[in-house]
């Protein structure tokens, strides 16, 4: 339809979704505007969204005087890192044993990535940090990491994706002499870039932005990831000092959105997809 | 595939070797399966019959946890609170999802644009986004309640008082979980043959109102049904939002499942207790997968 409409016509529809699209960047516009505004003027409550006085600098270098930013940023990156590197080593060559061998016990390992699809991660949760707790290895990376490196999810994509992989291809292979394993690493998961891609985006976007497991096994700062980092200083300011907590905040969230922006098609295609498992 | 399982059973020891290999590969997500996923969830479901606190040994109580529960007031209001929350931002976000994606499909200009912006929430980090919300939610200094003082109304203190407490994160929540389901209904309005709305604008339906009563929310019914289930399994995990804002307050008003888990398990350690919980929290959800399956049976039936 809309091809062939005119400009003019276009309009209200237009307007429509502009006025919407504002009251859904509201929170990101403010956020912006406050870490730019001395604390007098947040608390004098006017509705200007540009500063009488720019207060960038100060507000900006008080977060990175208060709140190790860097640390947080860094853990996040080894948090999510290390997550999505075990869980791609684990589903790519369960997927595609699942997909493309025959053995004992398949319809067994398949039941069971079907039946863990139905369990969300917080029901293990207390299990497993009693286990971590009695291991002494609470407020680690390891803690953080090892709980998510099994993605039942994971398999499943890749098994489904791996089934529309020709079989001539991996005979082929074999008829040069690779082993399973070489052909999972070197034939398969090359013609699987787009699940692997999509599936990268949905991991890191979800453990980024996780709190609830960091919240239970890490206290301090050490290793503290970006979600547990803005929670503290949340709770260290308790409301006095906006201008910093908002610059805080707009550090924190920037990388992901940096990296939305720039691969914005891909984000959406990878997480709608993948993030049908809810 | 018949004929390749008859060419495998002619070649016994390509078969076992095929066999092995399967199962090498498959060793270590089976292992991380069961240790990290399966024996945990099934250490949670048998804590829930159990006194457990960290470092005492479980003592079996049978069914005491759940009567507790059932007379714990704050479980009540904490367990309830979550039914409001998810009865309010399932039908908001997806009745706004499908609006979003309605209005974008109906032209061609500014697509890529507007889908990023209102995709922009489900990627950001839900604990920074809900400080701004603070900001923007501020009783005096908050510029929602700035803008009403400007028309003469005097806004509630919207995150501390019990009264709009729940409100004001539902509210969040559907600005969180609108864009997903856009995306979902986007792909859902793809999927409808273009031919079928012309059929109807040439039968009489010309009014692009009658078009989408006629043909696409009929052909949509399936996809917005499991957009619904979706969102609420979804938000029935509400979590980060209140562990930022509220903290289940003021006086229990924000407290939802997940919270109270939180709180029982790992605040005052009554592992035992919180794990019934969480096996109440683990029966919701499996049964609104239950409910999504029938769904998509329906789905596949349909098309």
């Amino acid at each position: 339809m809309g091809d062939g409409r005119t400009l003019l016509r276009d309009l209200p529809r237009l307007a429509l979704l502009s006025l919407l699209g504002l009251i859904i960047l509201s929170p990101y516009i403010w956020m912006l505007s406050a870490s730019l505004k001395p604390t007098d003027e947040i608390f004098r409550a006017n509705l200007a969204l540009i500063p009488e006085r720019f207060a960038a600098v100060e507000n900006y270098s008080r977060v990175f005087a208060q709140v190790p930013v860097g640390r947080y940023l860094l853990n996040g990156v080894i948090v999510c890192g290390g997550i999505l590197f075990f869980q791609l080593l684990f589903a790519i060559p369960a997927g595609y044993a699942l997909a493309k061998l025959r053995f004992p016990g398949r319809e067994w390992v398949f039941g069971a990535v079907m039946l863990g699809l139905l369990v969300p991660p917080h029901v293990p949760a207390l299990p497993l940090y009693a286990g971590l707790a009695a291991l002494g290895m609470l407020n680690t990376y390891a803690a953080l990491i090892i709980p998510s490196t099994i993605s039942v999810f994971g398999i499943f994509l890749f098994r489904q994706f791996f089934r529309s992989l020709p079989d001539d291809l991996i005979h082929a292979a074999r008829l040069d002499g690779m082993s399973e394993g070489a052909i999972v690493w070197r034939v398969a998961l090359p013609n699987a870039w787009p699940a692997a891609t999509a599936f990268a985006i949905f991991s890191v976007v979800a453990h980024w932005n996780d709190l609830f497991w960091p919240l239970i096994v890490v206290t301090g700062t050490e290793y503290a990831t970006p979600a547990l980092g803005v929670l503290h200083f949340h709770t260290e300011e308790a409301g006095d000092d906006f201008a910093a907590l908002m610059a805080a905040c707009a550090i924190m969230t920037a990388p992901l959105i940096l990296a939305f922006l720039v691969a914005q098609r891909r984000f959406v295609e990878g997480i709608a997809t993948t993030g049908l498992k809810g | 595939m018949p004929d390749a399982s008859l060419a495998l059973r002619a070649r016994s020891p390509t078969r076992r070797s095929e066999a092995l290999g399967a199962w090498l590969l498959t060793l270590p997500a089976a292992l991380s399966f069961a240790l990290l996923l399966l024996l945990p969830t099934l250490a949670a479901i048998a804590l829930a019959f159990t006194d457990y606190e960290l470092g005492l040994i479980p003592v079996w109580i049978g069914l005491e946890n759940f009567r507790e529960l059932l007379a714990d007031r704050g479980f009540r209001r904490s367990f309830f609170n979550t039914i409001i929350y998810v009865g309010l931002v399932a039908p908001l976000s997806v009745g706004l999802g499908l609006a979003l994606a309605l209005l974008i499909e109906a032209g061609a200009r500014g697509r890529v644009f507007f889908r990023a912006v209102f995709f922009l929430p489900v990627v950001s980090l839900t604990v920074a986004m809900a400080a701004a919300w603070q900001y923007l939610l501020h009783p005096t200094i908050g510029p929602v309640n700035t803008l009403l003082r400007l028309i003469g109304v005097t806004g509630p203190a919207w995150l501390s008082s019990s009264d709009t407490v729940l409100i004001s994160l539902a509210a969040i929540g559907v600005w969180e979980n609108a864009g997903f389901n856009m995306v979902l209904f986007m792909a859902g309005l793809t999927a409808i043959p273009r031919e079928l709305r012309e059929a109807a604008c040439v039968d009489g339906a010309h009014s692009g109102w009658s078009r989408f009563w006629l043909v696409t929310w009929p052909l949509l019914g399936p996809t917005t049904l499991f957009v619904v289930t979706i969102t609420m399994i979804r938000s029935i995990r509400v979590f980060d939002t209140v562990a930022v804002l509220t903290r289940g307050g003021p006086n229990k008003a924000s407290e939802v499942l997940l919270y109270t888990m939180y709180t029982e398990g790992f605040t005052f350690m009554r592992l035992g207790y919180s794990a019934a919980i969480t096996l109440v929290f683990l029966v919701i959800v499996l049964a609104l997968m239950w409910v999504q399956t029938r769904v998509l049976d329906r789905r596949v039936h349909y098309g």
